[in-house]
C-alpha cells in the first residue's frame, strides 16, 4: 500500500510562477522516499501541499489514504513535518517546545513527559533540554525540530531539506539519526534534498524533480544501473574553458557532458577507451587536463542524464 | 472547548516569551507611565481653559492613557505574527491539529493580560499623583473597554501581518492609523473644546468610544446606558475583527 500518493499536482503561485507542473509519484508504506532536485524545482511546494499547508490548483494528493484537501484535519493528526525553516520557538526550552507540540496532538500528563524525555534522549538533547533554544546550535535546533515532528508517533514523516545549512559533520550525524528512524514503527519518510549524496545514502526510492515534474524515478541503484558505462571527470588546467563542452561533441562513446567551473564531467560507454579520446579532443582545443578520474555512475550522472546539467549548476542557476 | 484550551497554551507561550525578555517587560510597563506623566505635565494648564469641566487634568487624562496604551500594544501585535512566520513557527502550527482561531485567541489573551497590568499601573500612578476615581467598578469597566478595543485592533494587525507578511507594511500601517486615531478622540481634550470636524470624526472612532465610555465610567455621575452601548459596539467590532483575522489564515495559506 502507498502511504503517499501525489497525482498530477499543479500549482501556480500568484505572479504566475508555476511551481508544480503535473507532479506524480507515490511512496510505499514503511519506506524512505527522496524527492531530489535543485532549489526551485518544486520540492518544497510538493511538501506544503502534502502536509495541508498549501493547496494545489489541480490534481489529487493522498497521505495515509486520506485526501489532503477533504480530510485535512485527519491528515494533520497522522503526519510529522520538519520544514525548511526549523519552526522552533527559540524563547522556549527544548522541553517546553516538545511539550507544547505533544499537547497540541492531544497528549496528556505522564504520557507526554515520558515521550518528551525519551525523544530528548533519542536526539541527544537531554543535557540541553531545559535551556532556552535561543542558545542551541543549528544542528541542535534541527534535532529538536525532528523530535517535535515525532512526538505524536506519526505514520508519515516529511523532512524538507533537513540538512540544508548544516556543517558537513553535523550533516553526517543527521543522516545517522534519519537512518535510525528508517523502518521504525512502519514509519514512511518523504525526504527532499538537493544533495545527491544524501539521497544515495538514505532513500529506498527517489524521484528527480525538474521544473515541477518528475523526470526520472526508481531506486538509486536502478537509476544508476540504467546508465550504461562509466563517468569520466576531468579537472582542467588554465585556458579558455568555453570550448571544453563543444570539444567533446562527436567524440566516439561520449554521451552527456557538463562543465562546471574547471570540472568537466562526461558519461561514456567505456571508461578506459574513452579517456584517451577525450584527452585528445581537449588537447586539440588547447585545453590541458590536470587530472582524470573514471568512476561508476553516481546519482550526479543520473541527474545530468535526465536534466542536461549538473545539480550544482542547476542550484546556482536558480539562486543567483 | 478545544479552541479555548489551545488558546491558553498559546498564551502561555507568548507570556513565557515576554517573561524571558526583561527589556520588553520594562518597555511595556514604563511606556504608559511616561505618557501619563509627560502628557499630564505638558497639558496641565488645560484645566484653566474656560468651559473645561474637570479640575484635575491627570484625572481627565488617565482613561485616555489607558486606552491609548492598549491601542499601541495591540497595533504592534502583528509584528510577533510576522516573527512567527519568518521563523517557520506558524507553518509548523498550521500543519498540526491546532485550532486556527486559537492562534489568534492566544495572542489576544496574552495582549489582555498585558493590558490589565499596564492599566492597573497607570491608574495606580494617577492616584499617587492626585487623581481620584470614586467609582471602583468603573476602573474594571475602563479596562474591559480598553481590552475590547485592543482585541479588535490586534486582530486587524494580525490579519494584516498574515496577508502582507512584511514588517515594513505593518509598521507603515500602524504609524498611519494609531496616532491619528488617538488624536481624533477626546483622549487629551474635552469634546466641547475641540473643532467640530474632530467631534464628528470622534463619534465614529472606536478609540473615542472606549475613551469616552471609560472616562464616564470612572468619574462620578456615570451614564450606564451610554457605557453599555459603547461596550456593545466595541464587542461587536471585536467579533467582526476576529472573524476577519481567522479568515486571513486562508489568504496566508493560499500565498505560501
Amino acid at each position: 500500500m502507498d502511504a503517499i500518493e501525489a497525482e498530477n499536482l499543479v500549482k501556480t503561485y500568484p505572479g504566475g510562477v508555476r511551481a508544480l507542473d503535473g507532479l506524480t509519484f507515490s511512496v510505499p508504506e514503511g519506506t524512505v522516499f527522496g524527492l531530489l532536485g535543485p532549489n526551485g524545482a518544486g520540492k518544497t511546494t510538493a511538501v506544503k501541499i502534502l502536509t495541508t499547508l498549501s493547496h494545489a490548483d489541480s490534481g489529487t494528493a493522498r497521505v495515509a489514504n486520506l485526501d489532503v484537501r477533504r480530510d485535512a484535519a485527519r491528515v494533520r493528526r497522522g503526519i510529522g513535518v520538519v520544514q525548511q525553516k526549523h519552526g522552533v520557538d527559540i524563547a522556549l526550552t527544548g522541553r517546553e517546545n516538545l511539550r507544547l507540540q505533544g499537547r497540541i496532538f492531544g497528549m496528556r500528563g505522564r504520557e507526554i513527559e515520558e515521550r518528551v524525555q525519551h525523544l530528548l534522549e533519542q536526539v541527544g538533547l537531554e543535557e540541553a533540554a531545559d535551556r532556552v533554544a535561543r542558545g542551541y546550535s543549528g544542528g541542535m535546533q534541527r534535532r529538536l525540530d525532528i523530535a517535535m515532528a515525532l512526538v505524536h508517533r506519526p505514520r508519515v514523516l516529511f523532512l524538507d531539506e533537513p540538512t540544508t545549512g548544516l556543517d558537513p559533520e553535523v550533516r553526517v550525524a543527521m543522516w545517522r539519526e534519519i537512518e535510525q528512524l528508517r523502518g521504525a514503527e512502519h514509519l514512511t519518510i518523504l525526504l527532499t534534498t538537493h544533495y545527491l549524496e544524501e539521497a544515495d545514502r538514505l532513500v529506498a526510492n527517489l524521484a528527480i524533480v525538474e521544473r515541477g515534474a518528475v523526470v526520472a524515478s526508481g531506486t538509486p541503484e536502478g537509476l544508476k544501473g540504467e546508465l550504461r558505462g562509466d563517468s569520466v571527470h576531468v579537472e582542467l588546467g588554465d585556458g579558455a574553458l568555453d570550448g571544453a563542452r563543444t570539444a567533446l561533441e562527436g567524440v566516439e562513446g561520449v554521451r552527456e557532458v557538463a562543465v562546471d567551473g574547471r570540472t568537466l564531467r562526461a558519461r561514456v560507454d567505456h571508461g578506459a577507451r574513452a579517456v584517451p579520446l577525450v584527452l585528445q579532443a581537449l588537447e586539440a582545443r588547447g585545453l590541458a587536463a590536470e587530472s582524470v578520474t573514471v568512476s561508476r555512475p553516481s546519482l550526479d550522472d543520473v541527474y545530468l542524464r535526465y536534466t542536461g546539467r549538473s545539480l550544482d549548476q542547476a542550484d546556482r542557476g536558480t539562486t543567483k | 472547548m478545544t479552541a479555548l484550551r489551545h488558546g491558553v497554551w498559546m498564551m502561555q507561550r507568548h507570556l513565557l516569551n515576554l517573561w524571558r525578555q526583561p527589556i520588553w517587560i520594562a518597555v511595556t510597563l514604563v511606556q504608559p507611565v511616561v505618557w501619563l506623566l509627560l502628557y499630564g505635565a505638558l497639558f496641565k494648564s488645560v484645566t484653566r481653559i474656560p468651559g473645561f469641566h474637570s479640575t484635575s487634568y491627570i484625572q481627565f487624562l488617565t482613561p485616555g492613557i489607558v486606552v491609548m496604551s492598549a491601542l499601541f500594544s495591540a497595533g504592534w501585535s502583528g509584528m510577533a505574527v510576522i516573527d512567527d512566520i519568518d521563523k517557520g513557527i506558524l507553518d509548523r502550527f498550521l500543519v498540526s491539529p491546532v485550532v486556527r482561531g486559537s492562534l489568534i485567541f492566544g495572542r489576544l489573551l496574552n495582549g489582555t493580560v498585558i493590558i490589565v497590568v499596564q492599566s492597573l499601573i497607570i491608574v495606580g500612578l494617577a492616584i499617587i499623583v492626585g487623581a481620584r476615581f470614586p467609582n471602583a467598578w468603573g476602573i474594571i469597566v475602563l479596562i474591559v473597554l480598553a481590552s475590547l478595543l485592543a482585541a479588535a485592533v490586534g486582530c486587524l494587525s494580525m490579519a494584516l501581518a498574515l496577508i502582507a507578511r512584511r514588517e515594513e507594511t505593518l509598521i507603515a500601517a500602524v504609524n498611519f492609523f494609531v496616532l491619528p486615531l488617538t488624536f481624533l478622540s477626546t483622549a487629551f481634550m474635552q469634546r466641547s473644546l475641540v473643532p467640530r470636524w474632530i467631534q464628528h470624526a470622534a463619534s465614529v472612532n472606536p478609540v473615542n468610544w472606549a475613551v469616552e465610555a471609560g472616562r464616564n465610567a470612572v468619574l462620578p455621575g456615570t451614564d450606564w446606558g451610554m457605557v453599555l452601548t459603547r461596550l456593545g459596539l466595541l464587542a461587536l467590532l471585536t467579533g467582526i475583527c476576529v472573524a476577519l483575522a481567522t479568515r486571513a489564515f486562508g489568504a496566508y495559506q493560499r500565498a505560501v
